[in-house]
């Protein structure tokens, strides 16, 4: 049966909790398999670096991801390099797996501008808004629509833009509350384009619980007043949600008797805060947070790659040691970018800046050369 | 009035303000996300819902347009609501309700029906925040009829103006300080204080040269005047408070003493308020004008990533350095 035949409460699932099998292993390697679990343990570490460089004062605000990896590794694994993301702020690991630097997606926290753009990777901006990209993701799934039906156009085309690209949305349980979430929805599923909606569901929209944000049973369901396929999957199952996604990504690319587009609840747990200014402790139990980590889905992951022979001490201390030796690259890379010119501020405001921009750059420069930076900055 | 005070911050000025309100009538009604349990984002709510149940402090979901929306139904029907956007930078999905809706359901029913909101939100830059937190966009209100605008300074102001705002027949956008929140403590009146809307607040004396702000500029503004008072330039700096609508009295008897004007604002220049206050001088005193207007304002940028923010916001060397180039003119 396809996933997509299953009711909406019917949770996908590869591994359970204990990293026992229940489901069909995905057609991965082995290699791909120990790959993804690499990227889990990438994500988890550089995620607590993260937090700590922020505690430490050598970066601003930041939005933790630990307990989501595998819906972010997962879904990511499942897409290819011409398909599009449009993040929000929280999807560090799914970017990295698409090709943004981890350096770069650093220096975006760290108040660099430019951050995360030097990279040809299909990846929007990460939305801070709230469900904002989730209609860019329709349009861009349709413009790939279009472009794929439009025989003999001479326009250039870029990567991802070949006809056959799929576009793949992230957000969190509390984004379905928005207004975007319904439009852009809607107008994917009137117009049946090739996307995919992953929702990260981690039970809490800062404070307010998943049972709180909508009436909704499930998210999941939410896809059939769009009229386009809903699946719900366990979000902290490395492998069900790699397995869903790709489910998803060929059905949006192969168009076939069903509706093109999917909406994936992938359920999960945020470990963390909210971001680095949040204080978790003041609105849910250490319990609930307890109960949720037994669902972490590396161990589980390890686990089941353990079980099979496809994992041992030796590649693990690998693994780890690697990881830990990218992570404090990218940290060294980050931190010893020069901080950005106050030239970038006026940069790429437009294509071509207007005569008022170019004056109030050329002011900002003569204050600079009568006053020194110094008089600027205040720290 | 009680001559009982209590020393707050700004954000506690903000609770203080609601409590009081909410105490007085029981008609005011808080919403917003995280405004109940986790007692607001920055706190400003904390404890009401402790207080006054969740009846009337209400968690909602994600959704500014269902807060602003709902609230503009509530108040038709009779309630008070204060719904909370969270930062400025996300009033956005709002927008349509508040200028299409809320804005105009007064003159629309011919005053059957009307719209006493306060829609609250911390406002502004220089809290290294993320994208999207630091974003001060009181022009897009103010050019709207049928909204007022505030955005107090001070403490002792918060709570009277945010209460004059609840008392207020009319919606009122009113716009915290967030960079000043916790930055220094006021004696503020305890129990029933209210500072009225439309009037601007002479913060400093002077004669040499009028100098107009509001919210967290006023306080780098002030420190610019001081340290030109030490080179023998007087300045005259207004507060101005309420945004919408314009204390033009108080604009205007300063700048026919002065002369001479400088707007400081952390807004881009081009459409802000500075252009608005220049054209009432123009209006309403052209013939005592000895200078052009210097508008020493955020850029025509998108608000940059915490890293040059310092360079974006007017800091007290920049607002000196705008300040003399109207004192020096010619």
């Amino acid at each position: 049966m396809s996933v997509f035949d299953r009711d909406p409460d019917d949770r996908v699932q590869v591994l359970d909790v204990d990293g026992e099998l229940v489901g069909d292993v995905p057609d991965l390697s082995d290699a791909e398999l120990v790959a993804l679990y690499r990227h889990l343990r990438l994500a988890r570490h550089f995620d607590e670096r993260a937090v700590n460089l922020q505690r430490q004062g050598r970066m601003g605000t930041y939005p933790p991801l630990a307990g989501q990896e595998a819906a972010q590794v997962g879904s990511a694994f499942a897409l290819a390099d011409g398909d599009w993301i449009a993040p929000s702020y929280r999807e560090h690991a799914a970017v990295h797996v698409h090709g943004l630097d981890l350096s770069d997606i650093l220096l975006y926290w760290m108040g660099h501008g430019a951050g995360g753009w030097d990279t040809d990777a299909n990846v929007l901006p990460a939305a801070v808004p709230i469900a904002t990209q989730i209609p860019h993701t329709t349009g861009l799934a349709l413009a790939s629509k279009l472009r794929g039906e439009s025989e003999g156009s001479e326009s250039p085309r870029k990567p991802g833009e070949a006809g056959d690209a799929v576009a793949c949305a992230y957000f969190g349980d509390g984004a379905t509350s928005e207004g975007d979430f319904h439009e852009g929805l809607n107008v994917a599923g009137v117009f049946d384009v090739p996307a995919v909606f992953v929702c990260n569901n981690n039970g809490w929209a800062i404070s307010v619980p998943r049972e709180r944000q909508t009436a909704s049973p499930t998210l999941a369901g939410k896809a059939a007043a769009y009229g386009i396929d809903g699946v719900q999957v366990d979000g902290m199952d490395p492998l069900a949600t790699y397995e869903v996604t790709r489910a998803a990504v060929e059905k949006a690319r192969e168009p076939g008797d069903r509706p093109r587009p999917t909406l994936i609840e992938a359920v999960q747990y945020r470990f963390g805060a909210h971001t680095t200014a949040d204080d978790p402790s003041v609105y849910r139990d250490e319990d609930e947070v307890a109960a949720w980590r037994r669902r972490d889905p590396i161990p589980r992951l390890e686990r089941f790659l353990r079980e099979t022979g496809r994992l041992d001490d030796e590649v693990v201390d690998d693994i780890e040691a690697s990881v830990r030796e990218q992570v404090t690259e990218a940290i060294d890379r980050a931190e010893n970018a020069p901080r950005p010119d106050p030239e970038a501020m006026f940069a790429d405001v437009y294509a071509a800046p207007s005569t008022e921009l170019r004056a109030q750059h050329d002011h900002l420069n003569r204050l600079r050369d009568r006053h020194g930076d110094d008089a600027f900055l205040k720290e | 009035m009680s001559t009982e005070t209590q020393n707050l911050t700004l954000v506690q000025a903000v609770r203080d303000g609601l409590r009081t309100e909410m105490q007085r009538d029981e008609d005011v009604i808080v919403l917003g996300e995280d405004v109940g349990k986790n007692g607001g984002v920055f706190r400003a709510t904390e404890g009401l819902y402790e207080a006054f149940g969740d009846d009337r402090v209400i968690d909602t979901p994600l959704a500014e347009s269902g807060i602003v929306g709902a609230s503009i139904g509530m108040a038709a029907y009779g309630l008070r609501p204060v719904p909370e956007i969270q930062f400025m930078g996300f009033i956005y999905p709002a927008f349509d309700q508040i200028v299409s809706h809320a804005a105009r359901l007064r003159t629309r029913t011919r005053g059957r029906f009307t719209c006493p909101m306060v829609v609250r939100a911390p406002y502004g830059g220089g809290i290294r925040a993320p994208e999207h937190h630091s974003e001060s966009k009181e022009a897009f209100f103010v050019h709207e009829p049928g909204l007022k605008v505030v955005i107090p300074s001070t403490p002792a102001d918060t709570k009277g103006l945010l209460a004059s705002a609840i008392r207020d027949p009319d919606p009122v956008i009113f716009l915290e300080p967030k960079l000043i929140y916790r930055a220094f403590r006021e004696d503020v009146p305890a129990g029933d204080h209210t500072v009225p809307l439309g009037e601007a607040a002479v913060r400093r004396e002077g004669s040499d040269v009028s100098v107009y702000t509001w919210g967290a500029m006023t306080r780098p503004t002030m420190e610019a005047a001081e340290n030109l008072a030490a080179e023998g330039v007087d300045c005259e700096v207004i507060d101005l408070r309420t945004l919408s609508p314009l204390d033009r009295e108080t604009i205007v008897d300063s700048f026919e003493k002065t002369g001479r004007a400088a707007v400081v604002h952390e807004a881009p220049k081009t459409g802000g308020l500075g252009g608005e206050i220049t054209a009432i001088l123009q209006e309403e005193a052209l013939l005592y004008q000895e200078a052009p207007v210097e508008r020493i304002t955020g850029f025509d940028t998108p608000v940059p990533l915490y890293a040059l923010e310092d360079y974006y916001l007017p800091s007290p060397t920049r607002i000196e350095d705008g300040i003399r180039e109207v004192v020096d003119f010619p």
